[in-house]
Order: C-alpha cells, then sequence, then structure tokens
C-alpha cells in the first residue's frame, strides 16, 4: 500500500509538471498579457518596459524554467494583474467556491434522492415519467440562462432574493463564510440552485436506476416475502444500498463543479475562484491560470485516488497493485 | 416507462416470425410510447436539420439576404423579400425560423460528433487501461485526471488561438473537454467486469486481445455507457451554447441553437423573447427527445433489470 | 441616502421631508460597475477603472470636468515660463486623509514613485517622462523641467494621482490593496476594498472641494452585463454603468428607472492592412484565390468600402440610438477636431462605381474581424458592416473573437480589416493621431495602435509640429490639418463615436462624464442642488 501511494504521488507531480506546460505553451500561443494589460496610451518605449517588467522579454523555455525554480521554493508567481501572489489570490477566493459548490451538492441530494427514489418505486406512474422528462431540463437548458431567469423571478419580480453578490460574510478561521448569517444563505441560495441544476438531474437519474435494479434483487424480495412493511424495506434495505453508488458519482462530480462554478459565479457575481480565472484567461493573467490549475489538478487527483481506494475497500475484485 | 419484466409481446403476437436479436430489441424499445414518440420527434427534428437548405425561407448565412433594418421585428412581421418572419428576426435582421432550421443542423453535428468521436476515444481508452492495466493505466488515467481538471473555456480559447474559428474546431474542443468522461466511466465498469468468468473463459479459448475487449467487454459495460452518453449529447449541446455565450462557439454568421439563444438572452430583459425563446424550444425539443430514446434504450439494454 | 430596504418608506414621504431627515439617516449610495478594479495603487496600472478610483480617492493637479476640459484640481493655475519649464501654483490649505499637509515635496516625490513601481503591466511613467526634474520653487509652487518642449504637460499631469511623501515613502501595491497606505486627498476615504467584488467608501469630511453627498459609498464590480442591469431592477444596487443597449427600451419605458447618456470620447472604427502590398492575407478574388495586389492600398477601394456602410442605419438599429455616425476622431467641439466635418454619406451605387475604376467591378472576397467582449455590441457592427460590404460585391466573411485572441493576431498584422476603438480621456486630437495614424515609429513612440501600419509622411510632419507648438490656436489647427489630411486619404474607417450610459433610481441624478468615468462624486439625489455641499 504503501509503494502504492508514493507512486501515485509521484505520478501526481508529473501531471502538475505537464499541466503547467501545457498552460505555458498555451497562453504563449493564445496572445500577449502586455498587449491586452497595457494602456492604449502606452508608447513602443513603454510596451518595452512592461515586457521586461513582467518577465515576457525571455524565451519561453527561460521563462518556464524559472518559474519551476521559484515553484520548488513555493512560490507559484505574482499576478500580472494585481502584483500580489497568484496562490493568495487563489486561496482568498477559495471559501466561497467551496461554499457554492457545497451548497449546490446539497441541493442535489435534497432534492434529487426523494424525487429519484420515487420515480424509481412507481416507474409507471405519471408523476415519475413528470420527474424524470423534468430531469432533463436540468442539463439541456444552458446555466448562464437559468441563471438570468433565476435572477428575473426570485429578485426582480418577487424581491425575495439578492439578486447578485455575496452579502454578510462571518468569518471563522480566517476565511469568510456566507452560511452562517442570514444574510448569507440569501445570497448563497440562487448561484447554489443554479450550480445544482445538472446533478440534481444525474442525482435523480442515479438514484432511479439504483432503485430499480436493487428491487429486483433477491434479498429485496426476501425482504418482502418476510413481510416486512414497503416503507422499511424502502428506506432501510433499498436506500442503504442505493446511498453507496450515489454519494460516490455526486463526490466525483464535487471536482467538476468547482471546476465548472465559473459561469454560475460570472453571472451571480460571485467572488470565488471560478470568476478570478475567467477574469484571468481574458487577460491571460499567466501566473494565476498555472496556480489555478495546479490546485484543482492536485485536487481531482486526489478525489481519483480516493475513489480508487474506496473501489478496492468496497470491491476485492479490483485491486490496486499492479498484476 | 415500462419494465421488461413481463413481456406480453404483442409485436411477437402479430409478428409470429423468428425472434432474432434485433427484432426483440425492436419490439422491446417500442414497448414504450413515450420512447417511441421520442424517436419518432427526433426523425423530425433529423430530417428538418437535413432539409434545411430546401425548407428555410432565406439563408441565414448569406449576409446579403440579411438587413440590419429588418432586425428585432416580432413573430408574425412581412420581410421586405415577400415572406412572412413566423418567428420574428434577431437583431441582424435574420429570420428566426430559418435560423433554428439551419441552427439545429449545426447543433447536432457538434453535439452528436463530438459525443461520437469524443465515446469513441474515451471508451477505447478506458478499456484498454482497465483490460491493460499497469502503466498504460496509470498513463491513461493521469491523462484523465489532466483533463478533466482543465477548464473547457481555456482549451476552446487555445484551439482558437491556434486553429482558429470553425465549427470543426467547437468539436475539437468538446471532445477534448468529453472523452475523460467516457474514459472514467467505462474504466471503472470494466475494472470489475474484466474479473468476471465470461472473460476468463475467452481467455483461455486463446481468443486475440482487441476481440476480448471489443466482443466481450465492451457490450457487457454498455448500460452505464449509454446514460453517460445520451446526458453527454445534451450536454455537449448545452456546452456549446456557454462557449458561444463566452464568445468561444461557433462563428457569429453560422449561428448555432446555442448561439442563437445567447444572442437572445441579452433581449430576454427587453421582452423581446422570441430571440432566445424559441431557439431554446427548438433546443429543449431536441435534447428531450434524444434522451426519451435513450432512457428506453438503456432500460431494454441493461441485462440486469431482466429476468 | 437610499437604502435597500428604506426605499419603499422613503417614496412615500415628500421631498421636503427626504433633506430633513437627511443628516440623521447614513447616506449610503450603492453603485455597480461594469468593469473590473485591478489595484487601488494608483501608480500600478494605467487603465480607466482604475483611474475612476483613483479620482475618489485622490487628486491630481490637473483635472477634467465632465466635458473633458481641463480644469485646476491640486494646482490652482499653471503656466509655461519658458520653452521648456511649466511653472504649476499649487493648492494651499490641502491635507491628505491621515491629516498631512499637502505640499511641494509631495508633488516631487511622486513625479519620483511613478516610473519606479515595480512589476506594472502598464505604467503611469507615460504621462511623466517628458519631465527631467522637479525643482520645488517653495512649498506651493513647483516647476517641470521638460527635455523638449511640451505642451502636453498639464494634460499628462490630470492622470497622475498624487501621494504623501510621509505616508507612502517604499509603499508597495500591496500596501495600497490592503488600505494599509490608500491614503489620498481625495472626496472619498478607504474603507475596505475586496479585488473583484467591492470597494468601501466613506466621505472625507475635509476635502477641499464641492463634498460629496454620500457619507457612504458601496462600489461593486459587477461585469455581467445582463446581470448588472437586473441588479438595478431589483433594487439591490442604485446606479450601473455600461448599460447594455439590448436593455434600452426596456429602460426606457420604466419609470423606475432613470436613464443618462452622455455623447462620449470613444470613437469605434476600422483599420485596413496596409502593410502588405502584395496581397493582404484575408483577401481572395470570388474563387478564393489571393489576389496579386492589396486593394486596400486604393484610395478608391478604401474609400468605396468607406461609403458602403450605412452609419446611420448602425446607430439607429444595432446602437439603439446611443453612437453618433462619424466622420473623424473626434466629436466635432472637441480640440483639435474638424468642427464642420460630416461623416460620410451612405452611397452604395457610388462605392460600387469606384471599386469598378479601382479596377474590381465584381468586387472581392474580405475578412472582416473585431472583438466580441470589448466595445459596445462589437460584433454585431461588425456583422452589419459585412452585410453592407456584401451588398456592393465585397462579400465579407465575419470573424469575431474575443479580444484576448483577436488583439494578438491584429498586432501580428494577420488581419486584413478590422474593427477596434480608440478612447481619448483627454479629449484632445493629437492622441488618436499620434497612436492610430502616425507612421509606425519606436523611436517617436509613434503609431503605437496603428495595427493596420497606415503611413503618410505628410500626417506625420503636421502631428510633429503641433506636437512642440506651445500656441494653443496654432496647435489646434495644425492637429485640424493632420486630421483632415488622413481622414481625406481613409487611413482608418471611422463608424461612430459612442455615447456613454448610465441608469439609476428616479431619484438621483448624474453629472455624466464624457471620458466613461464612473464615480460616486458625480452621483446626487435629484432634491439636491448641484455642486452643494450637503451636511
Amino acid at each position: 500500500m504503501g509503494v502504492y501511494l508514493l507512486r501515485r504521488l509521484f505520478q501526481s507531480v508529473l501531471v502538475m509538471l505537464a499541466m503547467s506546460v501545457i498552460v505555458f505553451v498555451g497562453v504563449f500561443a493564445i496572445g500577449d498579457p502586455v498587449e491586452i494589460l497595457i494602456s492604449p496610451d502606452a508608447d513602443q518605449m513603454e510596451r518595452e518596459r512592461a515586457i521586461k517588467a513582467l518577465g515576457l522579454d525571455l524565451p519561453l523555455w527561460m521563462q518556464y524554467l524559472s518559474f519551476l525554480g521559484n515553484a520548488l521554493r513555493g512560490d507559484l508567481g505574482r499576478s500580472f494583474v494585481f502584483n500580489e501572489p497568484a496562490l493568495k489570490l487563489i486561496l482568498e477566493r477559495m471559501p466561497a467556491t467551496l461554499e457554492l459548490a457545497f451548497g449546490a451538492m446539497f441541493i442535489a441530494l435534497l432534492i434529487g434522492l426523494p424525487l429519484g427514489l420515487y420515480a424509481g418505486l412507481k416507474p409507471n406512474s405519471t408523476g415519475a415519467k413528470a420527474v424524470m422528462a423534468g430531469s432533463i431540463l436540468g442539463f439541456s437548458l444552458p446555466t448562464f440562462w437559468v441563471g438570468l431567469m433565476l435572477i428575473m423571478v426570485f429578485a426582480v419580480q418577487l424581491g425575495w432574493l439578492p439578486s447578485t453578490g455575496r452579502g454578510t460574510t462571518v468569518e471563522i478561521l480566517g476565511m469568510r463564510w456566507s452560511f452562517l448569517s442570514w444574510d448569507g444563505l440569501r445570497h448563497i441560495a440562487m448561484p447554489a440552485l443554479n450550480l445544482a441544476l445538472f446533478k440534481i438531474s444525474l442525482v435523480i437519474r442515479l438514484t432511479r436506476a439504483g432503485v430499480r435494479e436493487t428491487m429486483l434483487m433477491d434479498y429485496v424480495k426476501f425482504a418482502r416475502a418476510k413481510g416486512l412493511s414497503p416503507a422499511r424495506v424502502t428506506y432501510v434495505h433499498v436506500f442503504k444500498n442505493i446511498l453507496i453508488p450515489v454519494v460516490t458519482v455526486v463526490g466525483l462530480e464535487l471536482g467538476s463543479t468547482i471546476a465548472f462554478s465559473v459561469v454560475t459565479e460570472s453571472v451571480f457575481a460571485w467572488p470565488g475562484m471560478g470568476k478570478l480565472i475567467i477574469d484571468s484567461i481574458n487577460v491571460l493573467d499567466r501566473p494565476v491560470i498555472v496556480a489555478y490549475l495546479m490546485i484543482i489538478v492536485l485536487m481531482f487527483i486526489t478525489i481519483n485516488l480516493l475513489v480508487d481506494l474506496a473501489y478496492s475497500a468496497l470491491d476485492p475484485r479490483v485491486r490496486l497493485e499492479n498484476k | 416507462m415500462s419494465t421488461t419484466t413481463a413481456n406480453p409481446a404483442p409485436a411477437a403476437a402479430k409478428a409470429p416470425r423468428v425472434e432474432t436479436p434485433f427484432r426483440r430489441f425492436v419490439s422491446e424499445f417500442c414497448e414504450s410510447k413515450l420512447a417511441l414518440g421520442g424517436l419518432i420527434v427526433f426523425a423530425f427534428i433529423a430530417l428538418i436539420a437535413i432539409l434545411a437548405p430546401l425548407l428555410a425561407p432565406q439563408n441565414p448565412y448569406d449576409l446579403a439576404q440579411l438587413d440590419i433594418m429588418d432586425g428585432r421585428l416580432p413573430p408574425g412581421s412581412e420581410a421586405g423579400a415577400g415572406f412572412t418572419y413566423w418567428l420574428g428576426t434577431d437583431d441582424q435582421g435574420r429570420d428566426m425560423l430559418s435560423g433554428i432550421m439551419y441552427g439545429l443542423r449545426i447543433s447536432l453535428m457538434v453535439g452528436a460528433g463530438s459525443a461520437i468521436i469524443a465515446c469513441a476515444v474515451g471508451v477505447t481508452l478506458g478499456l484498454v487501461a482497465a483490460y491493460g492495466g499497469g502503466r498504460t493505466d496509470t498513463l491513461i488515467m493521469r491523462l484523465v485526471d489532466l483533463q478533466l481538471s482543465f477548464p473547457s473555456i481555456l482549451a476552446a480559447l487555445m484551439i482558437l488561438a491556434f486553429l482558429g474559428k470553425g465549427i470543426m474546431n467547437v468539436v475539437l474542443a468538446l471532445v477534448i473537454v468529453e472523452w475523460a468522461y467516457y474514459a472514467r466511466t467505462i474504466r471503472g465498469t470494466a475494472l470489475v467486469e474484466r474479473r468476471r468468468e465470461y472473460i476468463e473463459a475467452a481467455h483461455c479459448l486463446a481468443l486475440p486481445t482487441h476481440r476480448v475487449i471489443f466482443r466481450h467487454l465492451l457490450p457487457n459495460c454498455l448500460p452505464p455507457l449509454i446514460v453517460v452518453a445520451t446526458m453527454q449529447v445534451a450536454r455537449a449541446i448545452a456546452l456549446e451554447a456557454t462557449l458561444s455565450y463566452l464568445g468561444l462557439g461557433v462563428p457569429i454568421t453560422e449561428p448555432s441553437l446555442g448561439l442563437l439563444i445567447s444572442n437572445g438572452y441579452e433581449y430576454m430583459l427587453s421582452g423581446k423573447y422570441w430571440i432566445s425563446f424559441y431557439p431554446g424550444i427548438a433546443l429543449l425539443v431536441t435534447i428531450v427527445s434524444i434522451n426519451l430514446v435513450g432512457d428506453q434504450l438503456r432500460d431494454v439494454l441493461n441485462p440486469r433489470l431482466k429476468k | 441616502m437610499i437604502i435597500r430596504m428604506r426605499a419603499a418608506v422613503l417614496a412615500a414621504v415628500s421631498a421636503l421631508a427626504l433633506c430633513a431627515a437627511a443628516p440623521a439617516g447614513a447616506q449610503t449610495l450603492t453603485m455597480a460597475v461594469g468593469a473590473q478594479v485591478t489595484s487601488l495603487d494608483p501608480h500600478y496600472h494605467a487603465l480607466s477603472p482604475n483611474l475612476a478610483v483613483a479620482t475618489m480617492l485622490f487628486d491630481t493637479l490637473t483635472q477634467f470636468d465632465s466635458e473633458a476640459r481641463m480644469q485646476p484640481g491640486l494646482a490652482e493655475s499653471w503656466k509655461p515660463v519658458s520653452d521648456t519649464v511649466w511653472e504649476f501654483k499649487l493648492r494651499p490649505g490641502v491635507r491628505f486623509h491621515n491629516g498631512n499637509p499637502f505640499t511641494a515635496e509631495d508633488v516631487a516625490f511622486t513625479i519620483a514613485r511613478v516610473p519606479a513601481v515595480p512589476n506594472s503591466p502598464s505604467s503611469y511613467a507615460i504621462y511623466t517622462r517628458a519631465i527631467e526634474r522637479v525643482e520645488i520653487v517653495d512649498p506651493l509652487t513647483v516647476r517641470f523641467h521638460t527635455r523638449t518642449p511640451y505642451p502636453l504637460l498639464p494634460n499628462d499631469l490630470g492622470q497622475v494621482a498624487i501621494l504623501d511623501r510621509e505616508t507612502h515613502e517604499g509603499a508597495s501595491t500591496e500596501d495600497f490593496n490592503s488600505g494599509k497606505v490608500a491614503v489620498g486627498t481625495g472626496p472619498f476615504r478607504y474603507v475596505s476594498f475586496r479585488s473583484g467584488d467591492r470597494l468601501e467608501l466613506a466621505r472625507n469630511d475635509a476635502y477641499w472641494g464641492d463634498k460629496p453627498h454620500w457619507q457612504q459609498v458601496h462600489y461593486r464590480i459587477l461585469p455581467n452585463d445582463a446581470s448588472r442591469t437586473a441588479a438595478l431592477l431589483a433594487g439591490d444596487v442604485d446606479f450601473i454603468d455600461q448599460v447594455p443597449t439590448s436593455d434600452l427600451a426596456s429602460l426606457r419605458r420604466n419609470d423606475k428607472v432613470r436613464l443618462v447618456e452622455k455623447d462620449g470620447l470613444r470613437i469605434i472604427f476600422l483599420a485596413l492592412d496596409h502593410l502588405h502590398p502584395q496581397g493582404s492575407p484575408q483577401i481572395t478574388d470570388h474563387e478564393g484565390k489571393p489576389l496579386p495586389r492589396n486593394p486596400l492600398l486604393d484610395l478608391r477601394v478604401r474609400r468605396a468600402l468607406s461609403i458602403a456602410i450605412d452609419r446611420p442605419a448602425i446607430a439607429a438599429r444595432v446602437m439603439e440610438g446611443t453612437a453618433m455616425p462619424s466622420g473623424q476622431f473626434l466629436p466635432n467641439n472637441a480640440f483639435g477636431a474638424i468642427p464642420d466635418l460630416p461623416a460620410p454619406k451612405t452611397d452604395a451605387e457610388a462605392a460600387k462605381k469606384l471599386l469598378a475604376e479601382a479596377g474590381y467591378p465584381q468586387g472581392f472576397r474580405i475578412t472582416l474581424s473585431g472583438p466580441n467582449d470589448r466595445y459596445m455590441n462589437d460584433a454585431r457592427i461588425v456583422q452589419a458592416i459585412g452585410q453592407m460590404w456584401t451588398r456592393i460585391g465585397v462579400r465579407t466573411a465575419v470573424d469575431a473573437q474575443p479580444w484576448t485572441t483577436f488583439i494578438a493576431r491584429a498586432g501580428r498584422q494577420e488581419l486584413s480589416a478590422f474593427l477596434v476603438g480608440w478612447g481619448t480621456s483627454s479629449g484632445e486630437a493629437s492622441s488618436p493621431l499620434r497612436s492610430l495614424v502616425a507612421s509606425y515609429d519606436r523611436d517617436k513612440g509613434f503609431g503605437t495602435s496603428n495595427r493596420g501600419r497606415y503611413a503618410n509622411p505628410e500626417v506625420d510632419a503636421k502631428l510633429e509640429a503641433a506636437l512642440r507648438e506651445l500656441d494653443d490656436a496654432k496647435r489646434e489647427g495644425l492637429l485640424r490639418d493632420a486630421t483632415r489630411i488622413a481622414m481625406d486619404d481613409v487611413g482608418i474607417i471611422p463608424i461612430h463615436i459612442q455615447k456613454n450610459l448610465w441608469a439609476m433610481r428616479p431619484t438621483l441624478v448624474h453629472d455624466s462624464r464624457a471620458d466613461e468615468l464612473t464615480r460616486a462624486q458625480d452621483v446626487r439625489p435629484a432634491n439636491s442642488p448641484a455642486n452643494s455641499t450637503v451636511r
């Protein structure tokens, strides 16, 4: 096991290196940050100075090597735009995104599980068909469009919720959190729902599929034959069994939720990492892009490792050690 | 959706012919009226998409036929060219009906094209990873890690910088983003399946590896794959819409449904609903029909739902 | 005055009661702006959103009023004392937020700090570079010695925020962002700043000039257009800038919103490829074969392309009336602009004739590029021009891309024709002439944004003469000459000058600025007199 983990760790470093190379080459190909950041009034001399100041006058490989050197010392570079350490910028905004992602996951389970259960238990009822058809809406409507509609309905027409922003935050452990205050909760409700839409559909579908398969299992039939009440069969035997795959997939999706909160964050002006990364991509703020992607890669690698470990724990037929 | 447990087989009663696997599949599929309806609607949509140049009153790609003075007309307005804008016009004076017909083509091409290619790439790599194990598995799965964390926006921007704008480049961007989902799904299933007895049996028969993988392993991994695939077609179309919204999608003079929606989105607050609403409906109907078909396919093909 | 919760209550009371109630309640203004503020360090990143914030916290020696005319700021008066020396008389009795007095020492310190800010992606040094040395005559008099005669110095100094030597010696950009040294002489004091999210300000009660109405200002950054409008409609903010034109139709009908438009200083124009005589990269004949010569080098072709564009239609339909068709860089009344120059008249037939005379009776194929995330309706304008060109036989493919990739390609001279914009914050013609149509020349600093590489020695000569001329009348004449030559030669194809848009609650009024800056001191309640001190 130790060897296995060590090997995975080594692989992770390689993946992160590969990512940094791709970003360096990619950003280089997309364009010139100075061209975007510089004042239109600047003349050629000022341009040359800015290129030099940002270290962009060196050949790409030298820029990369100096990045690597600094990265080894824990310095992922300073943002071209903000002149602050890229890592600090990202970590400052991480709580907002994490909070949003967990909020979305919570909503997805809260809405998705009961609906999926219902659709799975009564697959032929009109209600179940409506749930399934409705779940299609969740992943066919573009996020940005749904986001604006939510704002139009709940903020502009009804005036129930604030339209954008994060609202009051409460500081704990040096980080700001919204979910601890009523104002914060009101602010997070719409963006979390917007981000959750796709996940709700996913949870409904997974739950329904799980229920339908489980209901045909011998142990369920046995439990029924034993004369247990239908409610007990459903909520104890079936539910427990379907929960494992649902939670696994939802956990896996957490990574992509964090990575894809970009659009939601920009529609709702939610000051998280997603908004930072899209702003940074728009101005080619390479240090921030690189640092952000390194963090996301690390997160995905960790989640995937955990899933692999969980697989092997749950199913002895899957062995982690190489054959 | 009906279960396949009981099979009174009305189709079989009408046609007492030899039951081939295909016939059996067709009759099982047709058991759900909803799925059949979905299939018919989808066929209809596909037909419109294919025949768009013949059906559309206007060629929405030809700038000479558009006039900004006809921009943002409400549905039912008369066009100067002697036809009626039944669904109104967008900001460029593009007939929405024609735009939607042509847009369907692009969206289906982008959605289905990217899903098929991504599926092929992802499934192959996922199976190879699961079956091969060891170094191969490691390499492919770390590639998946890399890919899953790579934002589609950045990928699209990089492709735009390298290759310029175009529909095929959008497909490429989507493939790059999506293949990893397929690879991860199929690998998970295949890891379990590969330890099953029938695979060992196939090995004992000394069948060639590719045959074992694609003839034996793959079919048994299909059900979860179909779930992912039908969702991913929808997701690819929605993702293309998002890329268009961010200005990274298809060329603006050849709008897809997603681009039409995101163009019209800006007019939603102004009450010019038709610019975004009708393409939205078209997108919705398309995706719902694809998913109705996909849901039923999954139920029919899932061996675990059968007695 | 307007607090979200209280809006309904306040609406019920009369205007008089409102005034009476004002001193008791907090006077808070919540604004949402579309552009990202990247730094509170006023010398770090020269960018107009940063300048807007800088002019709330800090002051400059000269200031621009809402019409972009120069006004006294921290300097009360200025005059050239010789060809290369400008003398500025400073305003007495001004104090920084922390109580330190403002003196000539601070001016000298500021001029020295500007070029020394590390890692700046766009330095303010372009505005101070002409200064060779600063001479402190007495605590309220400074002299700027320049290398060569430099008439634009007062304009340039309107961009440079004055810092306090005592406070800001050795201060870093981070110190400004964290609020540690965000101390100026401006009408507002720093309260808090969360980058990418919001800036909170409080009134500087000791301000030397007109005191702003608002005790507290929430300055929120909300780049998504639709969300910004929605935030105003939902009552979450009192005031927004950069109103998208697509929302205008409904906002104009909405009596809960007041819209303000102001003629701006940003020209939207097409640049054409002048660099490749042997055929332009994106121009072919109708069969897709490259043309042996670049048709854009023929004045008749350029003129044809210009008069093929129906500018009034674009202004009315695409821009919903928020643009003025133009035939030059600046509004007709600006310094150095030609007073009686109309926008080129649309004439498709004449355009076809010109094309035929130039040897292209069938036209040709061209790609027209443009950004899709930079200017108001940029991609829509490009498409509309595509329609108009296609109708005169120049079959146009339209390529709209995000600014990041677009500007990289334009900068590499890979494009044949493309749409860009130019905002002249100083409101005088030397800036666009120098950057957009003067021949590209590194040593002179000319043609920096002349990405089509138009070159005309006559324009260069007039411009160079103007840049040395200290006499305002003579300088204006030279700038007009240069503008006229470049426009007659269709060096660029001007389309229109944008109007700037703001929307707010009907209880507010806004002293809108031509230079697009959105600042809290320009907003006040409708019932309070202009420029009054409300305490």
